[in-house]
């Protein structure tokens, strides 16, 4: 019964028969404290985790063993054991965690505290605070170079990139973007820190020498309104040829030429769309979709989507096992 | 007649977190052009002032929970001020907020003319619609650029519209609208409307009428309910009440909805639960139309309730938040443009592509006919938000918040 599920799934697609492995997709439910478990291959919830208040970043170790959680009205990060699914430990975050990032050795978090104006950055093995960051109005959207050496902080209402030497943990630019900053993610090479703006609808790639905004990316949907168009999520593919970026109450996930930075789709989701993960294999990119309830699978290939599946109550992130 | 508030300016030293490290020079001046700076120990800070003039005097309310903060609005502005500080940190600004309080009946010019000579080039007006006439044109004299944050009146925005007056509360209109566009929807159609005997009553009044004539409402009755002086609150409590309200209201004919306007809050808080038919209540009582919500949480409201919550003791009011987007509004302006030369902020403000946000699920924008800026409606009942308009389906070929309120083609202002 479920083998003729997922190859109708796949037919549907358009998709070869070749079986893809199999993935864990975890997802925070903001409304209703808990983690949804989704198989990625069968693409059905396999688990419900029941979690602290308001969860909302969610990310995952290099080893794919743990998972650490912003549980925002909790004011603490939660430890999942993936494993066992269970809660096994906190991380001592600053109050009102939103959104954070692992350093690339795995050994740091990055986390924005947006009641307080701080990043605090985390030494996962002490579990110790190593120090507070002071930032603009409401910090939000996290990113991290590949070199591990910038860590990068939007300000939702100060508005701006605020890039950070991570051996120094001090500010060293300051790049004003348009209004409501919620993301940064860079270019695998390095080379680039784009930076979702919700309120001001556009994407600021910025250059990461310079630290100067190279170019902004507008979006244009026919018969919606550009304040409907409002970037949150951005995810760009390991050989950098590809970005996606979630468009909130548009719902739709824009497809970008990374190296044109020409738009060239909208895949049609679901209802408010927050955040992507890509799998470990760049095959398929998920999105959570906040007002409706779901995740929808998109093939990378295709840009398709390719089905829908009903989580928890507001989906907020995601992130997937790396095994 | 003046009184300057005590501890205007030095409050908010303390919102202070970091050492300014901003730019020597910053080229670039065109408006949403972006530039980066890099942080070095900074000599140089440029002060941006901000005054508030507000009329005030201890008012009365019906319910002593509805009794206006001693801060109202003034708590708003200032922590705007702090937010903008924080961002100005890093550009080496500084904003300092100048309150002057008068009565609400006195003559506003003399106060105002001293705000004008201490440097104020960006005043908040938090007082009635004849003062802020009587102060319109000399602000304008004298470069100086208002953002009205309390009064609703349309008339500011229409008949006596001055290029020099921004408005970040929202009018009667955009009010009333808001509220009429939701019983709409929910195909409640048939309204009686009971009236204080007030000015501002029947101005409110007024607006509710117009918006059942735009959205297929009907007031199938109206009655006025005068005031007769009495006192706001007695030992003996609502024993009367209970039993006059009941009288009063079993003449009307059949309806779905009573709607209240009393501004003047003689009577409205009365009205709920006590009509002589089992019947909602809307307007200034029951489900109220404003310009934010102290329960609001949605599109980022959580932060800056939060925010203003831990600074001030007290909820989020509407004035507070209309105060807060004119501070932030000036802010964004010097951050951007970046400076603090009145010419360049007044120009990026009035600029096509300024918006401003402000916790409300979309970009604010001015309307350049009037300089009323647009702005979602809160419908909410003193506990939570019940709805935001505009509503689905009141379409609008330029923008869906230019369904609430006196629209372009309808104006009458006329800029000189």
């Amino acid at each position: 019964m479920r083998r003729l599920t997922i190859l109708a799934g796949a037919v549907a697609a358009g998709l070869t028969a070749s079986p893809a492995s199999a993935y864990m997709v975890y997802v925070s439910n903001e409304k209703d404290n808990t983690v949804s478990v989704v198989d990625s291959t069968t693409m059905e919830v396999v688990k419900t985790i029941n979690v602290g208040q308001r969860p909302r970043g969610i990310t995952i170790s290099h080893d794919g063993k743990l998972i650490y959680l912003c549980a925002s009205d909790d004011d603490t990060i939660e430890i999942i054991d993936t494993a066992t699914h269970e809660i096994v430990g906190s991380l001592p975050s600053g109050p009102d965690p939103e959104l954070f990032v692992l350093s690339p050795d795995g050994k740091t978090l990055y986390v924005a505290n947006e009641d307080d104006n701080l990043v605090t950055v985390i030494d996962l093995e002490s579990k110790k605070v190593l120090a507070e960051i002071p930032v603009g109005v409401e910090p939000e959207g996290m990113g991290v170079s590949p070199d591990g050496k910038t860590m990068v902080n939007t300000s939702e209402t100060t508005n701006m990139a605020h890039f950070i030497d991570t051996s120094t943990n001090e500010i060293t630019h300051n790049v004003l973007v348009d209004a409501r900053p919620r993301f940064v993610e860079f270019t695998p090479d390095g080379s680039e820190a784009w930076v979702s703006a919700e309120i001001g609808g556009t994407v600021s790639v910025i250059d990461n020498t310079t630290r100067e905004i190279k170019h902004k990316i507008t979006f244009e949907i026919p018969g919606l309104r550009a304040e409907s168009i409002q970037p949150v999520g951005v995810r760009i593919t390991a050989d950098g040829k590809k970005a996606y970026v979630a468009l909130g109450p548009a719902n739709r996930v824009a497809v970008i030429n990374a190296e044109t930075y020409e738009v060239e789709k909208y895949a049609l989701v679901g209802q408010r769309v927050w955040q992507l993960a890509f799998t470990p294999d760049q095959k398929t990119i998920i999105s959570t979709n906040g007002v409706s309830n779901d995740i929808t699978f998109i093939d990378v290939a295709t840009d398709e989507p390719v089905q829908s599946v009903t989580v928890g109550a507001l989906p907020w992130g995601v992130v997937v096992s790396p095994n | 007649m003046t009184s300057a508030v005590p501890g205007t300016l030095v409050a908010f030293l303390c919102f202070f977190p970091l050492v300014v490290n901003a730019p020597a020079a910053m080229a670039q001046e065109t408006a949403p052009k972006v530039q980066s700076q890099s942080a070095k120990p900074e000599k140089q800070v440029t002060e941006i002032k901000i005054g508030y003039l507000r009329a005030y005097a201890p008012q009365l309310a019906l319910s002593v929970l509805d009794v206006p903060p001693r801060d109202e609005g003034v708590a708003g502005a200032e922590t705007a001020i702090g937010d903008n500080n924080t961002t100005g940190s890093f550009l080496g600004q500084k904003f300092i907020l100048d309150v002057t309080e008068v009565k609400p009946d006195a003559d506003v010019v003399p106060a105002f003319n001293e705000m004008v000579e201490r440097g104020d080039r960006y005043v908040l007006a938090d007082i009635s619609a004849r003062q802020l006439l009587s102060i319109a044109d000399i602000a304008g004299d004298n470069g100086v650029l208002i953002f009205n944050v309390g009064a609703t009146d349309d008339v500011l925005r229409e008949e006596e519209c001055r290029v020099n007056v921004l408005h970040t509360a929202p009018t009667r209109t955009m009010l009333a609208d808001g509220l009429a566009q939701y019983l709409v929807w929910k195909q409640w159609r048939r309204w009686v409307l009971i009236y204080g005997s007030h000015e501002r009553d029947q101005l409110f009044a007024e607006a509710l009428r117009r918006a059942a004539t735009r959205f297929g409402g009907e007031i199938v009755a109206e009655k006025e309910f005068k005031d007769t002086g009495t006192a706001r609150r007695t030992d003996s409590g609502v024993v009367q009440i209970q039993r006059q309200m009941p009288v009063f209201t079993q003449d009307l004919p059949n309806h779905d909805v009573v709607l209240v306007a009393d501004e003047s809050e003689v009577f409205g808080t009365y009205v709920p639960f006590r009509t002589w038919i089992p019947r909602p209540v809307a307007g200034t009582a029951g489900l109220s139309p404003s310009a934010w919500h102290p329960a609001s949480e949605q599109w980022g409201g959580t932060q800056i309730q939060n925010r203003f919550a831990k600074a001030n003791g007290r909820r989020m009011l509407s004035k507070d938040m209309a105060a807060w987007t004119a501070v932030r509004i000036v802010g964004e302006a010097a951050t951007r443009t970046p400076g603090a030369d009145p010419a360049k902020i007044d120009a990026f403000i009035r600029a096509d592509e300024f918006s401003i946000a402000a916790f409300k699920g979309q970009k604010l924008t001015f309307r350049k006919w009037n300089w009323q800026l647009r702005q979602p409606i809160f419908l909410g009942d003193g506990r939570s938000v019940v709805s935001t308009s505009p509503q689905e389906g009141f379409l609008h070929q330029v923008s869906e918040l230019d369904t609430l309120g006196i629209d372009e083609p309808e104006t009458k202002c006329a800029f000189e």
